[in-house]
Formats: C-alpha cells, structure tokens, sequence
C-alpha cells in the first residue's frame, strides 16, 4: 500500500471496517475524475474493508447492494463519494440504518458539485483531489461513533404565513390532516392576486369565485384560526415545538402560539416598470395587472378613459428575462396575455391584437390558449433580445416600433390605442420576516428550497417550509401544488408527534477544570456547571445545545469537541486531504 | 515537523472552512454553473465557522496546506449572533500561534460567502491562490 508508514499504527482490535462507494454519476463524476484510480489509491487503507466504483450510488440497486453489504461484510462504517451531501444525505443514512448501521456512521464526500464539476478541465488534479476528499471521509468515518437522535415531543400545529392561494390551500390540507393551524395575513383581506381575477386560465374560472370558496372552506374547519392584519414578529424554540409571535392590527397586543413547522406562503409583487421604461408613465402605455383588471371590467366594448380601444400591442418579458436586472421567465405572463388576448376578442372581435414576444413560452397545455388567440386574429411578431421594441406617443397617437425576426429585416410602426406591458413577478417586500426566519434567497431573490427536485419545499431552516410564488414564479395550480407539497411535508414531520433532533452536539471532555468561559458564550443556555465525584465540570444538555460548535474554541483547556467535527477528525480529514505523495515531503 | 511551502509553486493548497447551510450551497452552486478553480482547493465542513478551532488551521498549515480560507456567514449566520466577531477572534488566535512558529499570517484568510456567492468564491480563490504563490518559502522550526 502507497502509505503504509504514514498510517497510525493500528491494532486490529481498533481497526475499522469500512465500506467505499465512488460515484460516477453516469458520468458527471467519471467524465472528469478516474474513479477507479480513487478507488485503488483508498482500497488498501487499514480501515477499509470493501471499496467499489458504482455507476449511480443513489440507485435502488446500488442502495440494496449495499444494505447486503453492510451486513454481509459486519461493517461498522459507511463512505459514499457522489454528489453534495445536500442531495442524498438522508438516503444513505435511511441504507445505513436499513442495514442496522447506524446512520451516524456514514459519511458523505462530495466529489461533484466540489471536485468533477468545477475540474473539468484538469482530470489528474480532479482525481487527486477526489483521493484526497475520500481519503478524509475514511478518517472521519474511521472515528465515528455511534449516535441516537434526541427525540422531543411535538406540537400538532401549524403557521401558515400568507392568505393567497397558495397559504389557503395549505390551511385547508393542513387541517385535513388533524393539524391544528393558524393562518396569519398581513392584508386586511384573504386572497392575495388571484383574489383580484376575474376569469383565470386555464378553465376561465374566476378567481374571485375560487377565493371564496376556498374561504369558506378555510370558515368550515374549526381547527383553523385566521389573524388578519397580522404579520410574524417572532421566533423561538426548536423544529416540532416553535414559538411564535404574532403582531396584529395597531394597537392590539402581540399573541404568540406554539407551532411545530411554518408554511410560508408569502407570495409576489407584480413588477412596477421604471418611469420611461418602454413608455411606462406615457398615457394609454398599462401593465397586465392594470390591463386584465380593465377587461374583466369590461361587459362590452373596451374603452380606455371614455374612449373605445381598437389595437392594443402587447409588449413581453418587461421586467423578466433582463441580463443584470430579474433574469428568469416569469412563467404565467406569456399564458395569462394569450388568455386576456381571448377575452379582448370575445368582447369585440375586431380590435386588432399584436403581441411583441421574444419566446412563447405557454407550456404544456396553455399551448392551445396560444393557437386560440392567433385564431381569433392576434399577430405574434418576435423582437430581438438586444433590439427591444420602442414607445412613443406621437401628438394623439402611441406608437410601437418593432423589428420581427421571423418575418422581415424592416421596422414596423404599430399605430395603436393602449400598449400592454406584460410585466412579470417580483419577490414580495419581505425584508423583515426573512431576516427574522434566516431563509437563504436564490439569486432571483425568491425564498429557495433545498432542491428542486428532490427536497422542493423544504428550506434549510429545519421545520420552515415555502409554498406558492414565495420560492419563485408559479400559475394557481402550480403554486397549489407546492402547497400541498408542503401540507404532505408536515404532515410526515408532525404526525409521528416526535421529532428527532440533530444529535451532533457539543460535548465536554476530561480537561475541563470548570471555568465557565464555554457557559458564558454560549446564546442557549445548554452548559451548567454539574459535580462529579466531588469536582465541578461543564455539562451541555442535548437537547438545549445547537451544535453550533462556538463555545470550543472559547475552552482553555480545548476540552469541548463537537461530534461529527472532532477535532481528531478535522486532523485525520487534513491529512486525508494531503495525502501521502505531501506527507513524504514533509517527514524528508 | 517542519512545514516546507513552496515559494512560487503553480497552484498552493488551499483548505476552505465552510458552513453547511450557508457557504456550502455557494460553493456548490460554482460547481453547478461549471466554474473553475485549482483542484488543489478542498473543504470541509463546519455547522458555523465559530466552531473552527485555532489549532485546526495551525495543523492545515503545518501539515501541508499553503493556505487556510474560514467561509463566515456574516450576519445571516443562523446560531450566534456575533459570529463574525467570534471568527475574527479565531483567525487573531491562529495567526498568534503562526507568529511564534515563524508562518506568515497571510497563509489564513476570512471572508463571508453567502449562499449563492459562487462567482465570489472563486475570485476570492483566485485571488488568495495567487497570494500564497507569491509569499516566500518558509521552513518553520
Ligand atoms: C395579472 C395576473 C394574472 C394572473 N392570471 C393567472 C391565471 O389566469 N391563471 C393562473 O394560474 N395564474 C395566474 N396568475 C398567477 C397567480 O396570481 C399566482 O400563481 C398566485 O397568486 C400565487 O399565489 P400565492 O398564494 O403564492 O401568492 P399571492 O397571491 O401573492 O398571495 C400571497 C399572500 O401573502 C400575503 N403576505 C405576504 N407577505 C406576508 C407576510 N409577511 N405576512 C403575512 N402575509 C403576507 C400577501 O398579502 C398575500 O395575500 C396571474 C398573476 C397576475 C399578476
Ligand atoms: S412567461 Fe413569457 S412574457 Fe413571461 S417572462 Fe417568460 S417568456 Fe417573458
Ligand atoms: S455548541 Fe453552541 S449551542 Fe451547543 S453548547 Fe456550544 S455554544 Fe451552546
Ligand atoms: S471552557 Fe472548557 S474548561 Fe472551562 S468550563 Fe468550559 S469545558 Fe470546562
């Protein structure tokens, strides 16, 4: 073997038995990193019993194999090399205790997203790095120990923040499933947006009439209580058992109630173009909000102030899809203007409809909104990302100047009465309640999920999950969708009536003299002083510590470790990482 | 045990000290749009940078590390409110020790990073990579 005399002596009664699993991720890690060199760089270690190159770790068959493995084979250690442990995580520890390992002995490398991905063009040095990092989760697993979760009790209910669609639908399925909810708003009205619409796509249901009747089913389960008016001031406790502060209406006292997760249902704000941005200000140049609130006005005719409406141009993406400005697609825009599109031409089929677009993106079934709208007379022209169309008004007349790439290289001038901004979603003004909740932001700005696939609406904050617009642009049956995505999550968190808490916690070891410093650091209370045979030491209560790990390295005496972190197993992960070619050239 | 780093040498090791809810999804992130830094970086992960222990970076680097990057969350960090007061102290703790032992304290380096900071990370990379290549080689006692 490569590091024999670097290795600790080891006796085979501490020897460990471990079992190594490389990743080639079809061949997002393989194309990149020789997985086989990795594995016969770490087979011969003195704690590895078993190492193999597998074509997807996180595969049912893969899983199998090494649950069989694991028994097999007696192993008290696990070493996955894959993806982020964001990912998979809770899948190899869910093998590992299938297995009867316990799931603290297994160990995650992350040899994608932090070593094949971003070395791509070095694949010697992606394969040593990869050794390395393998190397190092041997070491900590190699000193892992077995740990039980600290289980505590948990509360039956539920916070939902945000009365729109999204937080209504959440309460409803919230309620269904035995859990107490408090549904909090901070508008004088339920409903959000879609409490506003008239008729919707994709079944022309109105949504004002959807709202009410989701109201009243919110009105028909005694189990939910509404708080109008109201917004989350603040936040205690741990995940199954949080406490929350509640502010209503001025003047009236701040209630708090205990919670074991909160939905967050906060929604989106309707982009407000700048002054001058495509005409924006310019009399007759609207927004779709503004627009579609005119036409589900309308009974007749359209007239814009007192004077009838015969060609609208209808301009996309204001306020999506703009490199250094918000630069996703909206999603519901293209879709909900086709929609309108329609309505204008059933109130009076001969106003002329052009819709300046640079992509239409009605998906899936919205494509048929699209072909109705062009059957019944509206022109598509696509403009140029960087040539975007140009409004003016011209003494009594606004004009729209465009160039269509699909048709011809002249400009065209579109006389017409009203131009439509199509403008997209903003994440609401929420400063206050994502400061309060430490909820990470995408770079789009919305509330993010841990991942979109995979762990679409659950958020790094344990216990805190996102539903509707709040993580990022959504239609009605989309964001009721997430919200019932989040009604499941709870349910599965909460209706066990325990939870397990993370039981990485900091632990004190033989040095501690009892000073205090650890205890005088710590924000939560969790160390006290306790005697043992007479002599006073620190203690950390499992349950009250967090695991933060700050209070360690405040201990003169470096007697705190943190479990998952030692620091034992911070010195076997750095020499991991350096690797034995390094340490040859250290002991020289 | 000496530590030998190298004057001038192409691509120094770098270990980063990154959080798990915070810096790591920046770090990640710069792996999923492809970005590329020296394969001589790894990480490894803390709950909170106010858990990196002084005596942990003082091993990186006399155990073969060049330099020791710590990935703080700044004010969005979601267990201690001085956090960055407290990584601060870490980083004055280690370079303290690094004095005695003759290492230069610009081998340890600090910087929030937040959770979609990947193009920040790789410049703060790039950068510090390119100050440890040109330090002088430093045999410590
Ligand atoms: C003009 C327009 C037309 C549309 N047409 C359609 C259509 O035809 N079909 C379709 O499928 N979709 C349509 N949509 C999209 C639809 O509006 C959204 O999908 C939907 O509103 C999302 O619901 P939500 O509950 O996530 O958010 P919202 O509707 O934004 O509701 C969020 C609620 O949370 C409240 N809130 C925010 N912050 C707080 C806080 N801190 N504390 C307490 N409460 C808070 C808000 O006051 C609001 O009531 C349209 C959108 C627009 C703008
Ligand atoms: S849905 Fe259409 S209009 Fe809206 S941002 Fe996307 S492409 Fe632009
Ligand atoms: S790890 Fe954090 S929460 Fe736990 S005892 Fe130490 S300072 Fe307190
Ligand atoms: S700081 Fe260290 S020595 Fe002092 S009480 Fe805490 S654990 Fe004991």
């Amino acid at each position: 073997m490569e590091n024999e005399e670097m290795t600790t002596p080891t006796t085979d009664a501490d020897r460990r038995r471990i079992g190594v699993y490389i990743c080639h991720c079809g061949g997002n890690i393989s194309d990149f990193v020789d997985v086989a060199a990795v594995r016969d760089a770490v087979a011969a270690d003195d704690n590895v019993v078993h190492a193999e190159t597998t074509l997807f770790a996180c595969s049912d068959a893969t899983q199998h194999d090494m649950v069989e493995r694991i028994q097999r084979d007696g192993l008290d250690g696990l070493v996955v090399a894959s993806c982020s442990p964001k990912l998979h995580v809770p899948t190899f520890r869910a093998v590992a205790r299938r297995a009867g390992l316990n799931q603290f002995q297994y160990t995650q490398v992350n040899i994608r997203e932090q070593c094949s991905w971003v070395h791509s063009d070095d694949r010697p040095g992606a394969t040593a790095k990869a050794a390395g990092l393998v190397r190092a989760g041997i070491g900590h697993a190699s000193l892992s120990v077995p740990l039980e979760p600290v289980t505590v009790a948990t509360v039956p209910s539920a916070l939902v923040v945000g009365g729109g669609v999204a937080g209504l639908r959440a309460a409803v399925g919230l309620a269904d499933l035995g859990l107490g909810v408090t549904l909090i708003e901070r508008t004088d009205h339920l409903g959000g947006t879609v409490g506003g619409l008239g008729a919707m796509f994709p079944s022309n249901q109105s949504g004002r009439e959807l709202i009410a009747q989701l109201v009243a089913e919110v009105a028909a389960r005694p189990t939910i209580t509404v708080r109008l008016e109201t917004e989350l001031v603040a936040k205690s406790g741990t995940f199954g058992n949080y406490e929350v502060g509640l502010q209503g209406p001025a003047g009236t006292d701040p209630v708090t109630a205990t919670v074991g997760v909160l939905v967050i249902a906060t929604g989106f704000a309707s982009y407000e173009p700048a002054l001058g941005e495509f005409g924006y200000g310019i009399e007759g140049v609207v927004t779709l909000p503004e627009f579609t609130a005119m036409v589900d006005a309308s009974s007749g005719p359209l007239e814009y102030r007192g004077r009838p409406v015969g060609s609208i141009a209808y301009v996309y993406c204001v306020g999506s899809r703009q490199p250094g400005g918000n630069e996703y697609c909206s999603k519901y825009c293209c879709t909900a203007t086709a929609h309108v599109a329609v309505q204008v031409a059933a109130l009076d089929e001969r106003v002329a409809q052009y819709h300046l677009y640079r992509d239409v993106r009605t998906y899936g079934v919205y494509e048929l909104l699209y072909e109705e709208a062009r059957k019944r007379g509206s022109v598509y022209l696509k403009y140029a990302d960087d040539e975007p169309p140009a409004v003016e008004r011209r003494g009594d007349q606004l004009v729209v100047t465009a160039r269509d790439t699909l048709t011809s290289s002249d400009e065209l001038e579109i006389p017409v009465d009203l131009v439509v901004l199509v403008t997209g979603m903003v994440p609401a003004e929420n400063h206050d309640l994502t400061k309060l909740l430490k909820l990470p932001l995408g770079s789009d700005g919305f509330y993010n999920e841990i991942h979109p696939k995979l762990r679409p609406v659950e958020t790094v904050v344990d216990g805190v999950l996102i539903a509707g617009v709040s993580q990022g642009p959504k239609t009605v049956s989309e964001s009721v969708a997430s919200a019932l995505a989040a009604v499941a999550q709870s349910g599965a968190m909460l209706l066990k009536g325990q939870a397990e808490l993370n039981p990485l916690v900091a632990v004190v070891g033989d040095a501690c003299a009892w000073c205090g410093a650890c205890a005088s650091v710590c924000p939560y209370d969790a160390i006290s002083s306790v005697e043992v045979e007479g002599v006073a030491v620190a203690h950390i209560d499992p349950s009250a510590c967090k695991g933060c790990g700050g209070c360690a390295p405040y201990c003169p005496n470096e007697a705190i470790d943190l479990l998952g972190v030692t620091t034992a197993q911070v010195e076997h992960m750095i020499d991991g990482m350096v690797g034995p070619v390094r340490e040859e050239v250290l002991v020289s | 045990m000496g530590a030998g780093h190298g004057a001038g040498a192409a691509s120094p090791r770098i270990l980063v000290f990154s959080t798990a809810n915070i810096s790591d999804p920046g770090i990640d992130l710069a792996g999923s749009q492809h970005r590329h830094y020296a394969s001589t970086i790894s990480t490894i992960t803390v709950p909170c940078s106010s858990s990196v222990q002084p005596r942990w970076i003082v091993y990186a680097l006399e155990h073969g590390f060049d330099g020791v990057f710590l990935a703080i969350d700044g004010d969005e960090c979601a267990y201690l409110p001085d956090c960055n007061a407290r990584s601060s102290r870490i980083a004055a703790q280690a370079q303290e020790r690094l004095r005695e032992l003759g290492i230069a304290l610009e081998r340890v380096r600090m910087a929030a990073l937040c959770s979609v900071c990947s193009e920040a990370f790789v410049k703060h990379m790039d950068e510090f990579a390119a100050l440890l290549a040109a330090l002088p080689v430093e045999v410590a006692a």
